[in-house]
């Protein structure tokens, strides 16, 4: 079945597409991409031009916690999570219960992907046994069931000779290693930013240092390995500066920045909810310097990836003492809103940077189909209502779980539809006049 | 933050209760209300020098101290001051480790809730823990002290204390050592005392200095003679033995040596400084005893005033104005 989406804007930055044309769908692929393309006996769908259809966005970091904490969330609500907030994959974290450090929990986190049929799901695996941090885990067998990357996520690899190996061993078959930068002896016990808020609400802070120290580390050790070394969820701007030292020095380092970091300080600690747990997230929200600095990275290029880190949390386990609940805020849902309010909106960047960071780059570094909209490539597109007013209603979001700070937040720009191998998985039913 | 505000005391005059539900810190105080916690103080610590120490205010209201950490002075003063209000009291101490059992502070309080108390007291190791409390319950909360974060009632005493010696806040050097960086009675002292006008400095090794420290408005630095000098009050901060050693500072000794309240120190303030310590105190450690003995220490006098403060707290917060209680 052929189906032709008229009329909407594209914008395809690595064909250098940002105009009005027509995509040619068919079946699971893209047929073309072009200006007034003949219907031909496909399907037309009319799109209005204010709708923008792009290369299908993916989230290299989610936590889907099944297998073991399937009352967080499942493969299928995080999927579902994932096309509702505009994602047509998603590459997940390995830890889950037990964690992802063989082929079979890999299988299993697939065989679940594949019953739910939504968003696009790559395992990544651990670095070590059980994230243990002691002996690698079998890196070629996770590659061969289907992982795309390798990291201990939830905590740093555990020493800089392991990671070094690591670096090694996954470089042979060019996998990334995702690092969790963090010193632990510097963070402690930490669960705040270290700065004036952890202060006047006394809680123990870490300094943005503590995950500067795990960068430079990672940034050296990829100098030396010559292998692929991604930074997860960076939030410090000595982080960033880290960062863009090595890219200068042409190390193989990049790097993603969540929604939250780029949107959030710590002062939301304090308030509008003083303790409001849905606030607590490792890395921390840090103080409005570091929140500018990741701005400015994602304008000037240093950033390559928008991640959500997305964490479901069972909402009785956050209904406890700051210091006691668990880390970590979902994101799927509100992700491509916050960028477009935040960053497109906000003057700082354009749309098509903003498919870079969300479908491109992520493609690139993971090494997966999509980012550009080639003729024979998955037909996965993300269709955004940039002009849409969107107000965030945790109770109605996919994710079994609703842990977010952005509850009853107004935010300009929205997904209209988000398509995976042709099917149309998410249509938003307040975009007016859309029918895919 | 609130800029100092000098008629605070002018203002108070007019006001009759406390303008909220719970007590969780100074920070959100407005000076006229603590300077009325401080008035009705004065009237209640009358009421504890009769020869009957008890009025009606909140008789028929129901207070339960709920104590997650182990606490003697704050507990009983605010027991005693609970009865001197006529007020029906019972105590939950709960070990620290209650996590183990299961059972989540949440749920804690909503079960005592059911049972439709007036007033929480609550003492938690975790910092915002009462706010917590505050979202899910009914009952008036007051912060018994949480965590790192603040002690409202003990810089309330501690301003009752230095205002009945010196007859003011404002203006006054107000130097504070210790650790700084785990007290939250700093965090109520330094909040109470910008807001009502003092000089505050505190003091203590750089390791237990919190973050950006400037932000609350105070000078700080790690050389106690500045710190103290012409200082008109001093207080001193536990230093807690058990995690400190070896970490924070070499060692006790050093500790004594460089931040130790001595009676040498004492004579580079001002010669009608008073020495306060918010108990319990470490003798050598972050005061001599010659100084916590001496003439200048008025340590007994905080614990004393703790439940005339702590009177006037729970009745304001009771409904305060129009009852006979302080009459």
């Amino acid at each position: 079945m052929k189906r032709l989406l008229k009329g909407g804007r594209v914008v395809d930055p690595v064909n250098g597409i940002d105009g009005v044309q027509d995509v040619l769908i068919d079946g699971d692929r893209i047929a073309r991409v072009g200006r007034d393309l003949p219907a031909d006996g496909a399907e037309i769908v009319e799109l209005r031009p204010e709708l923008v259809v792009c290369p299908g966005f993916i989230d290299m970091h989610v936590h889907l916690r099944e297998p073991g904490q399937e009352h967080k969330e499942t493969v299928a609500t995080g999927a579902a999570a994932a096309v509702a907030g505009g994602f047509t994959a998603v590459a997940c974290m390995p830890n889950t219960s037990p964690v992802n450090d063989n082929a079979n929990v890999t299988a299993y986190i697939l065989g679940k992907a594949a019953e739910a049929g939504l968003a696009r799901v790559y395992p990544i695996g651990a670095v070590s046994r059980g994230s243990k941090g002691e002996l690698m885990a079998d890196i070629a067998e996770l590659r061969q069931a289907g992982c795309v990357a390798i990291t201990d996520d939830g905590r740093p690899v555990s020493t800089a000779l392991l990671l070094r190996r690591a670096m090694e061993y996954a470089g042979m078959f060019g996998m990334p290693v995702i690092e969790h930068c963090e010193d632990p002896s510097l963070k402690g016990d930490a669960v705040a930013h270290e700065g004036y808020q952890a202060a006047a609400l006394g809680l123990r802070g870490m300094p943005g240092a503590c995950e500067a120290l795990g960068v430079e580390r990672g940034v050296l050790l990829s100098e030396l390995t010559g292998s692929a070394f991604h930074v997860a969820h960076m939030s410090a701007r000595a982080s960033l500066r880290a960062v863009r030292k090595g890219k200068e020095a042409g190390i193989a380092v990049t790097c993603e920045v969540a929604p939250h970091h780029f949107t959030l300080t710590d002062e939301a600690l304090a308030a509008p909810v003083a303790y409001d747990t849905n606030t607590k997230m490792n890395p921390p929200l840090r103080e409005a310097a570091d929140r500018d600095a990741m701005l400015a990275g994602i304008a000037d290029g240093t950033v390559d990836v928008i991640a959500t880190d997305h964490a479901p949390h069972h909402y009785d386990e956050k209904q406890v003492e700051f210091d006691r609940a668990p880390f970590g805020i979902i994101g799927l849902e509100t992700a491509v809103s916050l960028s477009l309010d935040r960053l497109v909106h906000a003057g700082r960047i354009r749309l098509p940077r903003l498919v870079e960071l969300l479908s491109v780059n992520p493609a690139r570094i993971l090494r997966l189909p999509g980012g550009p909209l080639a003729a024979g490539a998955p037909a996965d597109l993300t269709v955004l209502a940039p002009e849409l007013k969107v107000r965030v209603e945790a109770a109605a979001m996919r994710s079994r779980s609703k842990n977010t700070p952005f509850d009853g937040w107004e935010l300009r720009g929205g997904v209209a539809a988000t398509i995976v191998g042709g099917r149309t998985l998410y249509v938003n039913s307040a975009v007016a006049g859309l029918k895919l | 933050m609130s800029a100092p505000v000098t008629t605070a005391v002018d203002e108070a005059r007019a006001a009759t209760a406390l303008r909220r539900k719970d007590l969780l810190g100074i920070a959100d105080l407005a000076p006229d209300e603590i300077a009325l916690v401080l008035d009705t103080a004065e009237a209640m610590k009358e009421v504890g020098e009769r020869p009957i120490k008890k009025v009606p205010a909140l008789r028929g209201k129901t207070v339960v101290n709920l104590f997650f950490e182990p606490s003697t002075r704050t507990r009983t003063s605010f027991e005693i001051a609970e009865k001197r209000l006529s007020a029906d009291t019972l105590n939950i101490a709960v070990a620290s480790s209650s996590v183990v059992k299961g059972e989540t502070l949440a749920d804690t309080a909503l079960n005592l809730e059911a049972m439709h108390p007036d007033t929480i007291v609550l003492r938690h190791s975790s910092s915002g823990a009462c706010h917590l409390l505050s979202r899910i319950c009914r009952s008036a909360i007051i912060n018994a002290g949480d965590g790192m974060h603040e002690h409202p009632t003990q810089a309330l005493l501690d301003a009752f204390t230095i205002r009945e010696r010196k007859k003011r806040l404002a203006g006054l050097k107000v130097a504070i050592v210790g650790d700084l960086l785990h007290s939250r009675v700093l965090r109520s002292n330094i909040h109470l005392l910008t807001k009502m006008g003092s000089d505050v400095w505190v003091c203590g090794p750089p390791t237990l200095i919190p973050a950006d420290i400037a932000r609350f408005g105070v000078r700080a630095t790690s050389r106690i003679d500045e710190a103290v000098a012409d200082a008109d009050v001093i207080m001193l901060l536990r230093v807690q033995l058990e995690r400190m050693e070896g970490a924070f500072f070499p060692s006790l000794r050093e500790y004594f040596n460089v931040f130790g309240m001595t009676e040498a120190r004492l004579r580079l303030a001002h010669p009608d400084v008073i020495i306060m310590h918010p108990g319990p105190m470490n003798r050598g450690v972050e005061i001599a005893s010659e100084v916590a003995d001496g003439p200048y220490s008025v340590i007994l006098e905080q614990v004393a005033n703790g439940v005339a403060v702590r009177m006037a707290v729970l009745y304001l917060l009771s409904g305060g104005a129009g009852d006979e209680a302080a009459a």
